[in-house]
């Protein structure tokens, strides 16, 4: 049995790297793969607790995050799409019409 | 006992009457005298006056009645301060009821006759809305004087004394805003003003007089002050002197006596049937009244009662020479009353108050009568000239002169086409001037036989007083009535109506008979029996042929000297008068009064006028107004709101708060604006950071 701290430090590490991905890069894209990586690395923090302490609940959460991130693409990808559409680029650093 | 006590007080519940009545007629053309016909006012106001004298009439009639008992009727307590008790008690006794009789009934017959007067008068002075006016000031004046007379104490008395005066004044005034010739002037309002202040310095003699009264006597009730008066008149003399004298600054006032007589002659700007009643029958009379009322005070100091005498004497002479050298009608009428004023006061300064009285009574029949005669006359010749203006033609600008219808320069022999008036004029002439059996003589004569018994100085003036009088009248019955018309108006003059000459002719009778009120012979001492009951030890004189053979030999000599100087040869037109040249200085002192006006404005009334401009020009306008309101006050105010509160407090201060507060917010929001740069990453960093040191709190806190 691989103790939970090996979960958590790994969780840890794909949040950051999660983390990262969404301030560092421009192409929404991979942004989005980014937050995928930070809501997974939650999920598997999530599953780790939930086996080591023997509760199902975690487990349930995870089902809901992962209904939830798929939801979120889909608003996200259709979003991009259209912003395409309109300006030829999806560079987010283009994207501040909405600036102060 | 309830029942003999009404019958012993006779009619006396009716005594408030006496100015409820006036004051109804009063009251009755001041709310609904706009709608009324100048008959149906004139007429309410008449019968105003006539039922004060049916009231009269029967309050007499009570009194005698009661065999001369004093007859009190309380209509409603007025003053209860401390020891002071003032009701409004009506007196009723011999004295006060022969006032009210003169009172109302002469008051009567000249309200009848302003009934004719006025309706002319409004219409050649051209204000018809003044006709109502004149009969309401009329009533108020009735009732006014019958306070006056009925009152039994001083301060009702001078209740009646000030509202007369307030009469006066108004009556004086009546054409205020035009002078005695109907041009628009002041003239008549000053001369309202001069008689009202001159009779304020008497009222303040009055009033010191009733201070002194309450403060050593101890009440102002009639018979309460003359019951205190004999003791301390005893302990301490000098406050009955006092009092009288005081009172006697009161009565100059009044009654026109030396040194305040100056406004009478100015009050004839009043209407002529005001000249009449107020100031020649009636209203001139209550110093008179004030005197033989107080006559117990006065018994009392011998010393005050010969200054009286000598003041009435003094005046009686200096006012009868002024008379001589007048040019306007009613001008000589008005010396000529304060000259018999004072006769009066001179007589009851003797202490021969009944002839005081008498004088009283007869010279206003035979002085109302002449005043009506000469409004008459005055008429006559407004007529004449209007009659002239109407059918112009001749002479052209001839009438635009100035036409004074009461210069007796303008007149001459108006025995032609006024003959009516004439008669009624010598009937009261005959009066005034003393002659057997006119009713003047009687009078007369008995207050020089008081004087010759008593005063022989007091004598000596009124005897060349009375020589006077005789010559001023012949002189203005010569003038006026014989020769020729001096002026197209005068041979043009009409006859007055029946209105105004009815009146005038009870007046002449009750001047031809009224010396039978009380003829010098045992058993005809009417009057005198009828005010012994109210003034006690009353000396019943017979006639003394010396006095009377005297002043009628004075009287006549008079009239036969005025017949060789003005009748013999009448006065041409612009002729200077004929005594003007071998009198020289003495009639120019004659025909100016004196010039006693021009000394009182020298003395008094131009010191007072430099006071006055003193605290106006210096004290008002400069220190008041200049100094202390705008510079003290409204520079303070606004040095405190241009400088301190608005450069200062304001604009720097507040505004510069408030502008702060803009910019801080300015400054602000372009700060926190450049958070908001629009770039999706650096929003994410944002929120990291936001967590990291939320995350960052929760693991670190204690």
């Amino acid at each position: 049995m691989v103790p939970v701290n090996y979960y958590i430090i790994l969780s840890a590490i794909l949040f950051t790297i999660g983390a990262l991905g969404v301030l560092v890069r421009r192409n929404p894209l991979i942004m989005f793969m980014s937050i995928e990586l930070m809501l997974n690395s939650a999920n598997l923090a999530m599953v780790a607790f939930s086996s080591a302490i023997k509760s199902l609940s975690g487990q349930i959460f995870v089902f809901f995050v992962i209904a939830v991130a798929a939801a979120e693409v889909a608003v996200g990808l259709a979003l991009i799409v259209q912003i395409f559409k309109s300006r030829h680029t999806i560079n987010v650093d283009e994207m501040n019409s909405l600036k102060g | 006992m309830q029942l003999s006590e009404t019958i012993s007080t006779g009619f006396l519940f009716l005594a408030p009457w006496l100015v409820f009545f006036p004051v109804i007629g009063l009251l009755i053309n001041l709310i609904f005298g706009g709608r009324m016909s100048e008959k149906a006012i004139g007429w309410v106001a008449s019968a105003a006056s006539g039922a004060a004298f049916v009231v009269s009439v029967l309050l007499a009639y009570s009194v005698s009645a009661a065999h001369g008992e004093v007859l009190r009727w309380t209509l409603a307590p007025w003053m209860h301060v401390g020891d002071l008790a003032i009701d409004w008690t009506f007196r009723a006794d011999s004295l006060s009821t022969t006032m009210m009789l003169v009172v109302s009934g002469v008051g009567t017959l000249i309200h009848i006759y302003a009934i004719g007067y006025m309706h002319e008068d409004v219409r050649f002075k051209s204000d018809l809305g003044r006709y109502r006016r004149f009969f309401v000031f009329l009533n108020l004046f009735i009732a006014m004087m019958m306070i006056l007379v009925s009152g039994d104490s001083y301060m009702m008395l001078f209740v009646g004394w000030e509202g007369v005066g307030l009469c006066s004044f108004l009556l004086i005034g009546f054409w205020y805003d035009m002078d005695t010739l109907g041009r628009p002037s002041w003239a008549n309002s000053n001369a309202a003003k001069k008689a009202f202040i001159t009779n304020r310095i008497g009222d303040f003699g009055f009033l010191l007089a009733g201070f002194l009264m309450f403060w050593k006597l101890g009440s102002f009730q009639f018979d309460s002050v003359f019951e205190a008066a004999a003791e301390v008149a005893h302990n301490e003399p000098w406050v009955i002197v006092a009092i009288t004298l005081f009172m006697l600054i009161g009565v100059a006032g009044k009654s026109a006596q030396i040194p305040l007589y100056v406004w009478l002659p100015d009050a004839m700007a009043g209407p002529t049937p005001v000249s009449a009643l107020i100031h020649a029958a009636t209203m001139v009379t209550a110093g008179v009244y004030l005197v033989t009322r107080s006559s117990e005070l006065y018994t009392l100091v011998p010393q005050a009662q010969y200054i009286v005498a000598m003041v009435g004497a003094a005046t009686a002479l200096f006012a009868a020479t002024i008379a001589v050298g007048q040019y306007d009608i009613k001008k000589v009428l008005a010396y000529s009353t304060i000259s018999q004023l004072g006769f009066m006061v001179a007589a009851v300064g003797m202490g021969a108050y009944v002839a005081g009285m008498f004088h009283l009574v007869t010279h206003a029949f035979f002085k109302a009568l002449l005043f009506l005669s000469a409004g008459s006359v005055i008429l006559g010749l407004e007529r004449g000239h209007h009659h002239l203006a109407h059918h112009g033609g001749h002479g052209g600008g001839h009438h635009e002169e100035v036409f004074d219808p009461g210069d007796m320069r303008n007149m001459g022999g108006l025995r032609k086409t006024m003959p009516v008036t004439f008669w009624l004029y010598m009937i009261g002439t005959l009066a005034l001037a003393g002659i057997f059996p006119f009713a003047g003589f009687w009078s007369k004569d008995e207050i020089l036989l008081d004087a010759s018994l008593h005063y022989p100085t007091v004598y000596i003036l009124l005897s060349i007083a009375a020589f006077f009088t005789a010559f001023y009248m012949g002189r203005q019955i010569w003038m006026v009535f014989f020769g020729e018309a001096r002026h197209d108006a005068a041979a043009h003059a009409e006859e007055s109506k029946p209105i105004i000459t009815a009146p005038l002719m009870v007046l002449a009778a009750l001047s031809i008979l009224g010396g039978a009120l009380n003829l010098p012979f045992e058993g005809f001492h009417n009057l005198g029996h009828w005010l012994e009951y109210t003034l006690h030890e009353v000396e019943a004189l017979p006639l003394n042929l010396q006095v009377a053979g005297i002043s009628t030999a004075l009287a006549l000599t008079a009239i036969v000297v005025s017949w060789l100087i003005y009748g013999r040869k009448p006065l041409t037109k612009g002729q200077p008068d004929p005594l003007k040249k071998p009198l020289g200085l003495i009639f120019t002192g004659m025909e100016n009064k004196w010039f006693v006006d021009e000394g009182y404005w020298a003395v008094f009334v131009n010191r007072y006028v430099d006071i006055s401009r003193f605290l106006a020009d210096y004290v008002d306008w400069r220190f008041w107004h200049d100094f202390v309101h705008d510079k003290v006050i409204a520079g303070t105010y606004n040095w405190l709101s241009t400088i301190a509160l608005n450069d200062y407090a304001d604009q720097k201060v507040i505004n510069w708060f408030f502008d702060g507060w803009g910019r801080a917010t300015q400054w602000l929001s372009a700060t926190t604006r450049k958070v908001q740069n629009g770039f999706v990453r650096s929003y994410a960093l944002s929120i990291m950071l936001g967590v990291v040191v939320i995350l960052g709190y929760l693991l670190l806190k204690p």
